[in-house]
């Protein structure tokens, strides 16, 4: 078993193979590189963190520095066939612009977050009184890059707000693969740790791609 | 000496070349009999596809990585250029040329005027970052270099790297631009006004025909680098390196050097005389200041690049750097972005300011080799 994320696993299935991609939040490029490797890729990523970019740029990677709620403004609309935000909704600023502003610059989404509706998180809320720390997410409330936390359910309901199709959804826990689900099934938003979605706007000119089988079986 | 005696050995061309047809300048102007001095490190390889071109800075020449002939130092961007540094003559063929207008070899306001045998002096006509950069890429065809695979500069080089991408795209697979702007700001232009007008308060400068009369306006483009450098580097970095140290116990009561700063700026001033020529500084400050890559694009930069989708693009600033501050460079980075070039970004954390780009910078070291490494892979070479 190799060391990646199991959204990063998910998101590597997902993708078509050639398309182009940004990844926003890219980190040190580990996930642009694994796709470029994988899929053949045209990636780009956008990181916060000028070390971050530093070793993207080491690995070869076309990465530029900057923050998701003040520079997605930049690309033009359908740049690319998928944006990737992993981990990331939950710490941004404006989690429904970011949002709107991924599905503007590409026909795509691909948006993993953690699950706050999680049994753990309520269990622990409701015997501590404190918020949870989990492994998902290990920091007190002060120390939280976290400052946009949402259940499934809340989750849905701004896709729907933003009039936006959820093409497929799939829990993701821990050291297991992911599980397809449907986000809108009242136990997933207590079962699911984290979740991965793959989105589109409903009416957009997005091709059917399903046949090519590179989507949820 | 070691680094020297490579530096020798991986220097394997220039000298001066003629362009084969007058330039065709962006006032509307025509230079006749236009000269070209250029150094090469590196051999072409058999596909032509090595060949990298620097472009230098305001007071910068073609000695990037080989001792200048006057000052006898080691070329001005050495830890980028050599064995083992990101643009390496082992594998790359790296071409660095005098820009027009300058005063290293290549033709300027000290060079003969054709017309009258004489230094051309203010006859000169004013260039602009374009006609440097057209000078060139008639150079780098005369080496037989149809597409280079870099472009790379600083600062007024970074501005001729964006020219190169808005007039040759086709010529170049890849552009690194560091430190720079894709036009000259108010305070910028201010600046410069004030070193021009240094050099021509001083008698000597006699009208732009000094060397006509024998003599040099040294105090005054003394001084227009007093204050130019003081834009070079950052307060904290003028702070940490001087202070308020004195030169000798006590103040002098008088208008000597007493603060170290003070001896510091006098040194870098008489230095810069030795190795420039007042005229080619009125003449680059002005290309510089001219410099509006928007402005002949309908006012819309990302025009400027649309013409360059296929080029891969490096864009680096620094923190500290108030003369092209970051902001500058993220104004390039979006209009690469919305003309659909891959472009990579990235402020490093420095205090040095603008002279960052010449000094000890581990982070950008890193930056360019890995940009270049997958560039190179790109491009099929190694």
């Amino acid at each position: 078993m190799t060391e990646f994320r199991e959204d990063f696993r998910e998101i590597l299935r997902l993708v078509r193979p050639g398309a182009r991609v940004l990844d926003v939040g890219c980190g040190e490029g580990t996930l642009l590189d694994l796709l470029q490797r994988e899929k053949g890729v045209d990636g780009r990523g956008i990181e916060i963190s000028s070390d971050g970019v530093a070793a993207c740029l080491a690995k070869g990677l076309a990465v530029m520095q900057g923050d998701a709620d003040r520079d997605l403004a930049e690309f033009p609309p359908h740049a690319f066939d998928y944006a990737i935000l992993s981990q990331t909704l939950q710490a941004v600023r404006e989690p429904k612009k970011v949002l709107s502003d991924l599905l503007r610059l590409a026909d795509r989404a691909i948006v993993s977050l953690p699950n706050f509706g999680y049994w753990r998180m309520r269990w622990s809320l409701l015997t501590r009184g404190r918020m949870p720390e989990t492994k998902a997410l290990p920091d007190p409330w002060w120390a939280t890059a976290n400052i946009h936390l949402c259940t499934l359910r809340d989750f849905t309901a701004l896709c729907s707000d933003l009039g936006l199709r959820i093409e497929a959804a799939a829990a993701l826990e821990h050291g297991r693969p992911a599980r397809p689900i449907d986000p809108d099934h009242w136990v997933e938003n207590w079962r699911a740790e984290s979740a991965l979605f793959l989105l589109s706007r409903k009416g957009g000119q997005v091709a059917e791609r399903r046949a090519d089988g590179d989507l949820f079986g | 000496m070691d680094t020297l005696d490579a530096m020798h050995r991986v220097e394997t061309g220039g000298g001066t070349a003629r362009l084969p047809m007058p330039l065709m300048l962006e006032s509307g102007a025509r230079l006749d009999g236009v000269e070209v001095a250029y150094k090469t490190y590196g051999r072409l390889n058999e596909d032509r596809s090595n060949a990298v071109l620097i472009t230098h800075a305001l007071t910068g020449d073609q000695h990037v990585a080989s001792p200048h002939p006057q000052s006898g130092k080691p070329g001005w961007w050495a830890r980028m250029v050599g064995p083992g540094r990101p643009l390496d003559p082992q594998r790359h063929f790296i071409i660095c040329s005098n820009v027009i207008g300058g005063c290293m070899g290549s033709t300027g306001p000290s060079s003969n005027d054709p017309k009258t045998g004489k230094a051309y002096g203010l006859a000169f006509p004013v260039i602009t970052i374009a006609d440097m950069v057209k000078a060139q890429a008639m150079l780098v065809e005369s080496l037989g270099v149809e597409t280079l695979f870099a472009v790379v500069g600083g600062s007024m080089g970074g501005m001729q790297v964006l020219q190169w991408a808005a007039d040759y795209p086709e010529r170049m697979f890849s552009a690194v631009c560091i430190a720079s702007a894709a036009r000259h700001s108010a305070q910028n232009i201010a600046f410069h006004e004030v070193g021009r007008q240094a050099i021509m308060a001083d008698p000597d400068w006699c009208g732009g025909d000094y060397l006509k009369l024998g003599v040099r306006p040294e105090k005054g483009l003394a001084v227009a680098r007093m204050a130019a450098h003081i834009t070079y580097l950052s307060e904290p970095a003028l702070q940490r390196k001087f202070g308020r140290e004195l030169q000798k116990d006590g103040l002098s009561w008088g208008f000597d050097a007493d603060f170290q700063v003070e001896s510091y700026l006098r040194h870098q001033g008489s230095a810069f005389v030795d190795r420039f020529d007042a005229n080619a500084y009125l003449y680059i400050t002005r290309a510089m200041d001219y410099f509006d890559l928007a402005a002949s694009h309908d006012g819309v930069l990302s025009k400027a690049f649309m013409r360059a989708r296929a080029v891969r693009f490096c864009v680096l600033s620094f923190t500290s750097d108030w003369l092209y501050p970051t902001t500058e460079s993220r104004a390039i980075t979006r209009a690469l972005n919305a003309a659909g070039a891959p472009t990579s970004f990235v402020e490093i954390e420095s205090d040095k300011g603008h002279d960052a780009f010449l000094l000890d910078e581990p982070v950008m070291e890193e930056a360019l080799k890995g940009f270049l490494a997958a560039a190179a892979s790109a491009r099929g070479l190694n």
